[in-house]
């Protein structure tokens, strides 16, 4: 259990470490929200197990849900920021500072 | 014995290519390394007894998402090495972060191991006789029912926004006109000729 656990901590701290890391390249930080919601589910599930009780799982279900219509969603934004501006990098996007 | 094999192999394995996924310079070795992710913690569930969840992962993560992050890394053409400049500029308070992070999450674990919370009340017990899947049913279509079709929803509108967002219109190419296509009759369209021996028609 607190194996899982530490796994799961390991994990979300390399997400964090992601978005600090790739501060310019925004795939590679949307890759890094994916391994801390991965965490997030290692975690739910970890202790669903150990407390024998399922809604850990169902929640995972819905957080994974919810991963996967941030990813479509980011990416779609991405690709229309793109075609918009023919770059990715983070340290541009400040057009909406006014 | 084999268990804790597995589950060391599975953990190291997650890490690594966790910490890969932030750490490569190609986005496709980011991709991959990312699936390389998903497949063992779906392992770590398996390991649990939580197959549904894992079997989730796998389809869902490496299926979906994996593959719509590596069409989006292809299609666009982005100088990739120019992104990866500033690197060294954040990693000093990116790593502060992360430690400070990993530090606290450790402590609380700690914490949480020494006890003295209460987790004995159990909203929805696991019945040793049933599948987890069967189980996760169970569950999921009496008590959670409106979550999941709140679930349903979230991706339902996450489909159309993406769609929306991604979707324009391209000059030059031609479209069905539905409408126009219904209105046209046989009469308006065709008409009878009789054509003398020797001479074409003319259309």
């Amino acid at each position: 259990m607190v194996h899982y656990l530490v796994v799961s901590a390991i994990l979300f701290t390399m997400g964090v470490l992601g978005i600090f890391v790739n501060r310019k390249n925004l795939i590679v930080i949307l890759m890094a929200i994916e391994l801390i919601l991965l965490a997030v589910n290692i975690n739910f599930v970890a202790f669903s197990s150990y407390l024998g009780d399922l809604v850990g799982q169902v929640f995972a279900m819905f957080v994974l849900t919810v991963a996967a219509g941030e990813a479509a969603i980011g990416l779609a934004i991405l690709v229309i920021y793109f075609r918009g501006r023919g770059t990715i990098a983070v340290d541009d996007v400040n057009r909406m500072k006014g | 014995m084999i268990q804790a094999i597995a589950f060391y192999l599975f953990a190291f394995v997650v890490i690594l290519s966790g910490a890969l996924t932030i750490a490569s310079r190609n986005p496709v070795h980011s991709v991959m390394w990312l699936i390389l992710a998903f497949f063992n913690a779906a392992g770590l569930m398996v390991l649990v007894g939580a197959e549904f969840i894992a079997m989730l992962l796998v389809i869902v993560y490496v299926g979906a998402v994996a593959v719509l992050f590596l069409f989006v890394v292809m299609m666009l053409d982005i100088d990739f090495a120019e992104l990866r400049a500033g690197v060294a500029r954040y990693a000093g308070i990116g790593l502060a972060v992360a430690v400070a992070l990993a530090a606290e999450v450790m402590i609380a674990v700690g914490a949480w191991s020494a006890g003295k919370i209460d987790l004995t009340r159990r909203v929805a017990p696991v019945d040793p006789a049933m599948p987890n899947i069967q189980a996760i049913g169970t569950l999921l279509y009496t008590r959670y029912v409106f979550i999941f079709e709140a679930a349903g929803f979230v991706l339902l509108v996450a489909m159309i926004g993406a769609i929306v967002l991604t979707h324009r219109e391209r000059s030059g190419s031609r479209f069905q006109n539905v409408a126009r296509q219904n209105a046209r009759r046989p009469q308006d369209a065709t008409r009878n000729v009789q054509p003398p021996v020797g001479q074409g028609v003319q259309l």
